[in-house]
């Protein structure tokens, strides 16, 4: 048996408590408190003790869908990245950029979100960016 | 938030909490606050519900349904009526105290009762107990903002904190509590329509160039953008045609579902990002599909300005790919060629055009974070802001007047609503409800109504009832509890089954955020008959 505790932050509220998950023979076994963690001290609360059981839900996504005559088909990240680009592409040639319109998140990283809001004004050329901190 | 979480425990003799269900929604600060009073710290809570965290407060009101601009004034005519105010701290530190003045002597205890129900006597008392002891702590959420006066309301709270000199030091502020884990990090990165990283405002040419020559992508749009209210309507006049949606689910967190489902269908290309085949990627064209926390590295900046970083623990589930790589790929099918080996390189990158998260570096970040501004590399960070100055200088108080909230009670719907979420669930419920533990605490949406009414409309807690409001009509179960006051109910927000924007307004927001006015809806209850 192989078993680690890697660093993480809980990803439910914004309040970003500190938490160890369990990790056996590579699969998440359970969430931890990180005691020395300067936000929660060593504490949870429901949703953060229970963190790992979205992650390893069998109805998570494994494999980018298009969408071919209203039925989702499994397609490789080629397929789907070109088939997206390909018409976003067609969208903003007969429509200027501001036609199209990227809502960020609020749940992924900062890294990641620094690159959608890139991906948008540098690649799409708009500023028609947000995300739901409003909802 | 102006200020630190761990303050409210060491530093706060009173704390302020408005609009905030916290022991619910943000239950580790919830325990700061109980914490701060055993340690001798006085608590006011504001709530048009009973919430739990009314019972271990010194003073505890309800106001009306989208009063709180009343409320927040009533306290500031006290306040300065009694000369309780920080006197030297406005002259020094603020400007525009004589409008605020002016315009808060109108609002007398006995006509803030008549607007919110509070009593006179007790909005005396909640200002003598915020101002007569310093420092103190106001933590709002999203009662205070998702209102159609959401920018008011907030301007309101900056009022009083200002007030009592309660800015620019440990264990005062005002302190919005963030919904979402990244919601501070999605906006301190530039994910809005009117900046880049940091608040740097896409219509200043010189920022424009800094990035343009940055990321080597020629001229950059000089044209804010919509947002995502706007987006919306934009959809409908056949404006925008196409929309990528990254990590969220407007189909449940949007207001006017009705409103909403058709308008979705008149996009010509929907192209969505998620760890779930949620409510909003069953109607996509394309979806990318997600690796989650845990699932690769990457940092996240929590409600108190702090940024911390995450560690891959495990490898990607199936075929699901890091979201920095999917949005890299798309932008390279784009045409706008972006490679990056880690997400470290990314965030060397965004450190390196942002002040604020200048100094900081995965090294320096550690497991404990650091709170920006951060602006170099052997800068602490910052665990309370505006110590010496505002940033625009002054402090500037805003003379508001109260406005009604977007609807009223009246014949056709005649009970008040109000939204939020409980304690077990998390916004559109895509990652609590396939959670077993978490299911099994509340595994369907509800109406909370009040027992007087409930005997009025002759309903039994776990009755099914038709609730209507003008854009559309659900049904929920009933349970009947005194968390509610009469003639209002409080419905949660997580179950797509019973979705409760369905009956929220799209056309009620606040002119400036644009923000919906989740808070507060006319609607009418009716029993269904088994």
């Amino acid at each position: 048996m192989n078993c680690k505790f890697v660093p993480s932050v809980c990803s439910y509220c914004g309040t970003g408590c500190g938490v160890l998950f369990e990790v056996i023979d590579g699969k998440i076994n359970s969430t931890l408190p990180l005691k020395s963690h300067p936000v929660n001290q060593g504490k949870l609360c429901i949703k953060g003790w229970n963190l790992h059981e979205y992650i390893n839900s069998f109805m998570r996504l494994k494999a980018p869908l298009v969408k071919e005559e209203g039925r989702f088909q499994k397609a490789t990240w080629d397929e789907a990245i070109n088939h997206a680009a390909r018409n976003f592409n067609r969208i903003k040639e007969e429509h200027g950029p501001d036609s199209i319109g990227v809502l960020v998140s609020a749940k992924v990283t900062n890294e990641e979100n620094y690159l959608a809001q890139k991906l948008a004004r540098a690649a799409l050329k708009t500023n028609n960016v947000d995300h739901c901190a409003r909802l | 938030m102006t200020n630190s979480i761990a303050e409210f425990e060491t530093d706060s003799k009173v704390i302020f909490v408005i609009g905030s269900n916290t022991t619910a929604c943000h239950p580790l600060i919830a325990n700061r606050i109980i914490k701060a009073k055993e340690n001798g710290a006085r608590l006011i809570v504001a709530d048009p519900r009973n919430i739990q965290l009314t019972k271990f407060a010194d003073l505890a009101v309800h106001q009306r349904l989208g009063t709180d601009v009343a409320l927040l004034n009533g306290m500031m005519h006290v306040i300065i009526r009694n000369d309780w105010h920080a006197a030297e701290y406005v002259e020094k530190r603020c400007e525009e105290f004589e409008a605020l003045k002016k315009t808060v002597a109108s609002y007398d205890p006995e006509r803030v009762e008549a607007i919110t129900g509070i009593a006179a006597r007790d909005i005396e008392q909640m200002a003598e107990l915020y101002a007569t002891n310093a420092p103190g702590a106001l933590l709002y959420a999203m009662g205070i903002t998702q209102h159609t006066t959401g920018v008011d309301n907030v301007k309101s709270c900056c009022n009083l904190a200002m007030l009592c000199g309660n800015l620019g030091v440990p264990g005062g502020g005002v302190n919005p509590l963030r919904g979402q884990n990244n919601v501070q990090g999605a906006c301190d990165m530039g994910g809005l329509p009117n900046v880049f990283t940091g608040y740097q405002p896409v219509a200043d040419p010189e920022v424009r160039e800094k990035f343009a020559s940055a990321w080597n992508c020629g001229e950059l749009s000089d044209t804010p953008g919509m947002t995502i209210t706007d987006m919306i309507s934009a959809i409908d006049e056949g404006k925008i045609k196409g929309l990528y949606v990254i990590g969220e689910n407007p189909k449940l967190s949007d207001p006017d579902k009705n409103h909403l489902d058709h308008v979705l269908k008149k996009l010509d290309f929907l192209v969505v990002e998620d760890i779930f085949l949620t409510e909003s990627a069953q109607v996509a064209d394309v979806v990318f599909a997600s690796a989650a926390l845990g699932e690769r590295q990457g940092t996240f900046t929590n409600t108190e300005r702090r940024c911390m970083l995450t560690q891959k623990a495990v490898e990607p589930v199936g075929n699901a790919l890091p979201d920095w790589q999917i949005i890299s790929r798309f932008a390279t099918a784009l045409g706008h060629g972006m490679s990056y080996d880690s997400p470290e390189e990314v965030f060397n990158e965004m450190a390196s055009l942002t002040k604020s998260y200048q100094g900081m570096t995965y090294d320096r970040i550690g497991i404990d974070g650091l709170q920006w501004p951060c602006l170099a590399k052997d800068h602490p960070g910052t665990p309370y802001l505006h110590k010496e100055t505002f940033t625009r200088g002054k402090g500037m108080f805003h003379a508001i007047e109260f406005k009604e909230p977007a609807e009223a009670a009246c014949a056709e719907y005649p009970m008040m609503m109000t939204t939020g979420r409980m304690f077990a669930h998390f916004h559109t419920g895509t990652m609590t409800r396939v959670s077993n533990s978490l299911d099994t605490e509340q595994k369907t949406g509800y109406v909370d109504i009040n027992p007087a009414d409930a005997e009025k409309l002759n309903i039994a807690s776990g009755d099914m009832v038709l609730l209507t409001s003008r854009r559309g009509e659900i049904e929920a179960p009933a349970q009947i509890t005194d968390s509610v006051p009469p003639n209002n109910v409080f419905l949660p927000i997580h179950f797509g089954e019973n979705p409760t924007n369905t009956l929220t307004s799209s056309t009620a927001f606040d002119p400036i955020a644009k923000i919906p006015e989740f808070k507060v809806g006319a609607v009418k209850i009716e029993k269904l008959i088994a």
